[in-house]
């Protein structure tokens, strides 16, 4: 059994409760420590961590980020949380739960920054880094032990404590032999943690787990595995694919595959987008076609920016509308040609949008493209465009002058509320 | 209704009408064939609600009658009969199947009642005129390629049929443009149809139209009104539904200044545009056209799968230009020509371009737009 001081990566005697180096309690342990390679680094309470590095005051008080009223908590610090507080969670109860709580508009751009820079930091250790978001990755270690003169283990215990001492923020990290296992991990020991889990034991641990430790598998999945009589990982690892295929589908052999600690899936770095979306809570219901449109535009806007950026475009447009009920409606279209111009994604939304009878009341809207194709695809000109592309012209006049003054310099009429 | 027709004359009318039929449909009597048997003669009736196809053939009748079946069924059913056979339908009211023998073969086919399959009210088509099956075909099979299939742009989604005014005569038009490429082909006016308003067939009935012209001759009776048009010929009538809208004004976006002319071998082009763009990337299909004194480079860069080139001898005088195409578009155009020349008039790397048919065997009639690409 190896082990090792997660302070000063002093190696650490089997047994012993503190390091002989420098007197920390965290040790850690693991039979198979040496051989296990693939990571997930969790950041902490992501965005409350670096509120709280930004301002001191806050450190010890309750921080929710999240926006507005009616919007809903995308993180809760670790005080926050001992109130009950949960992300995703609407801001009206969270703040039920703890009216003392800081509540903070995030500030995304700060967010992708500090990850940015965890992120340069991971890409150093090994190539194989792969983003989930801003807060977390998959790292694949395997063969450069040689490289760093140590094993795996060792080389990320050092990047959680590196990025703690330079970035600020704290990092959770999970150890396994495959991802699903290494994403179980990180979750164990919360927050600074480190968990390990090896082969010998995987099975028996995700044993007594419940199906719900499986990504993706949620309130809706969920209902339909219990329903079948599925709510341990142990039930899935005991049924036989057949049985699997009959029950579930056939997502059932892959899920009773994860259950048993198996996932072949691999680490890789910049698997390409799909697709770009952005949304919106409002602040009050809002059922006006006309209340809707400012708010559309914008996020239209969001989202080109983001395909610009990116260099591609989508050619399914895709609305989404969110009612009173948490009722979550989309619709969807596919043009011809595929588009990054947020005039041209707005056509489309905007004629899903008042295809919707008007007066139902929503609490959310987004809007996303798919069906990507590389920018020089994209908006190609068209015979029959009556202005000739000077809508298009427009929109890349504007897109410089934003890029060169700031956002604010320019904004369409559209953008604002009707008065 | 009881009645013995030949198995082969069945199943080729059978064919015609049945292809109209939707494989998936929610209102079941769409997805059958109506059997009207009266006199001496059997007709059969399909419809999509948008168009419909009726088809007489001759029948021995011993009781006439009505009924309808699964079209697509009945038409597998009678496709495998052996040839030559028989094949004797017997339906009565009552019984709610149609009784199907031929030889050793019997089958009973489930039946909805006559009187629940829509008939397509043509209403009264003041415009009638007669154009020979040729010309026919040709109208469609040098435009239909560009219709487009954007749902949003629904008047594109057809071909436009009109009369029009030409210089020295008056012609027949049909034009067709998905906004990339834009195709017009002309008849000289055919007597009776000056006064026809310009009206767009949708695609799905120009479809059906082509696969009907396939064995027609002589000439086929139009008849036209402000919503429907009828194609009559032989024992086939075809009804369709037009689109609704207003076909974009074309003229505008041909242009007539263009002025650099490039002349090139028309299957030559063909072959190394299909070539190059072997290597152009899925979506975007994008070759360059190099023009030089009497030389054409044709281009492909494609970052995830390399280059290609390919020159090509030609007759260009004008001032050097570079142009993209999208490579697909520029071969469906090659593709229509008859003559051994393609002619294009260029103006800018920006601007539409005119494709026309030259050399031994041109078909001065076509006319193509062509958007350029950004490259």
């Amino acid at each position: 059994m190896s082990g090792f001081c997660r302070d000063c990566l002093a190696p650490a005697s089997p047994g012993a409760r503190r390091c002989a180096a420098c007197g920390s309690p965290r040790l850690l342990f693991h039979e198979e420590m040496d051989a296990l390679a693939i990571a997930h680094l969790d950041c902490d309470a992501f965005y409350a961590s670096v509120e709280k590095r930004d301002d001191p005051a806050l450190a010890h008080r309750p921080v929710i980020i999240g926006g507005g009223r009616r919007g809903v908590v995308s993180t809760a610090c670790y005080v926050a949380r001992t109130y009950g507080v949960r992300s995703a969670m609407p801001m009206f109860k969270a703040l039920k739960a703890c009216p003392d709580a800081v509540v903070i508009k995030p500030n995304m751009a700060k967010y992708r920054d500090v990850s940015r820079a965890i992120r340069t930091r991971m890409q150093a250790l090994t190539p194989l880094v792969e983003t989930l978001s801003l807060d977390e990755a998959f790292l694949d270690l395997s063969g450069t032990d040689r490289l760093h003169g140590q094993c795996p283990a060792r080389v990320l215990a050092r990047l959680a404590k590196e990025i703690e001492r330079d970035i600020g923020i704290t990092v959770s990290i999970g150890l396994s032999y495959n991802k699903f296992l290494a994403k179980v991990a990180s979750d164990l020991r919360k927050p600074r943690g480190f968990a390990v889990i090896g082969r010998k034991e995987a099975r028996d641990f995700l044993r007594e787990r419940p199906i719900s430790t499986i990504f993706g598998v949620g309130k809706v999945t969920g209902g339909k595995l219990s329903a079948r009589g599925y709510q341990t990982l142990g039930q899935l690892q005991d049924a036989d694919d057949k049985t699997l295929l009959r029950d579930l589908g056939p997502s059932g052999p892959h899920m009773a595959a994860l259950a048993r600690g198996q996932d072949a899936r691999r680490v890789t770095p910049h698997a390409p987008a799909k697709s770009v979306s952005a949304e919106t809570t409002f602040e009050y219901d809002l059922a006006k076609h006309a209340e809707l449109e400012p708010v559309l535009w914008r996020l239209c806007e969001r989202v080109s920016a983001r395909a610009k950026l990116a260099g591609i475009g989508g050619q399914i447009v895709t609305l989404k509308l969110k009612d009173r009920q948490f009722h979550t409606e989309t619709r969807r279209h596919t043009s011809e040609r595929p588009t990054q111009l947020a005039g041209e994604i707005f056509k489309v939304a905007h004629a899903l949008l008042v295809s919707r009878a008007e007066g139902m009341p929503y609490r959310l809207i987004g809007v996303g493209i798919s069906g990507l194709s590389p920018a020089d695809a994209c908006d190609q000109p068209d015979l029959l465009d009556k202005d000739e592309g000077r809508a298009a012209r427009a929109e890349r006049a504007i897109d410089k002058l934003r890029e060169r003054f700031g956002d604010a310099i320019i904004a369409k009429g559209r953008s604002f509320k009707q008065t | 209704m009881r009645l013995t027709v030949e198995r082969g004359a069945f199943l080729k009318s059978l064919n015609h009408v049945q292809s109209v039929v939707e494989r998936r449909n929610t209102i079941p009597i769409l997805s059958n064939v109506l059997i009207d048997a009266q006199k001496d003669r059997l007709s059969l009736m399909a419809t999509d609600l948008d168009i419909e196809i009726v088809e007489s053939l001759e029948a021995e009748i011993s009781r006439p009658g009505a009924t309808t079946v699964s079209a697509h069924r009945l038409y597998d059913v009678v496709r495998k009969l052996p040839e030559g056979s028989q094949a004797q339908l017997d339906a009565n009211g009552a019984e709610g199947h149609l009784r199907l023998n031929a030889g050793r073969s019997k089958f009973q086919l489930t039946c909805l009642p006559r009187e629940d399959f829509p008939a397509m009210t043509a209403g009264n088509l003041p415009h009638h005129f007669g154009i020979d099956a040729a010309d026919l075909r040709r109208l469609i099979d040098k435009t239909r390629f560009a219709i487009s299939t954007e749902e949003t742009r629904y008047y594109l989604n057809g071909v436009y049929l009109h009369a029009f005014k030409g210089k020295d005569q008056a012609l027949l038009r049909a034009v067709a443009t998905d906004g990339h490429r834009l195709a017009r082909f002309e008849i000289p006016l055919p007597e009776g149809a000056a006064e026809m308003p310009g009206v767009i067939v949708p695609r799905k009935a120009v479809q059906e139209l082509r696969k009907l012209l396939d064995d027609a001759t002589g000439p086929i009776e139009v008849a036209v009104s402000d919503t429907k048009i009828r194609f009559a010929f032989g024992s086939v009538i075809l009804t369709s539904k037009l689109i609704d809208g207003t076909f974009p004004d074309y003229q505008r976006v041909i242009p007539s200044g263009n002025d650099k002319i490039l002349d090139v071998n028309a299957s030559d082009l063909a072959e190394a545009v299909d070539r190059v763009a072997t290597i152009s990337a899925e979506k975007t299909r994008a070759v360059k056209l190099n023009l030089e004194r009497d030389r054409l480079t044709l281009s492909v860069v494609n970052p995830e799968a390399g280059s290609a080139n390919e020159e090509l001898p030609v007759d260009y005088g004008a001032e050097p230009l570079e142009i993209g195409f999208n490579a697909r578009y520029l071969l469906d155009i090659l593709q229509q020509l008859d003559g051994s020349e393609a002619k294009f008039l260029l103006a800018d790397a920006g601007s539409p371009t005119v494709v026309r048919d030259a050399g031994e065997g041109a078909d001065l009639s076509t006319l193509y737009v062509l958007m350029p690409m950004r490259v």
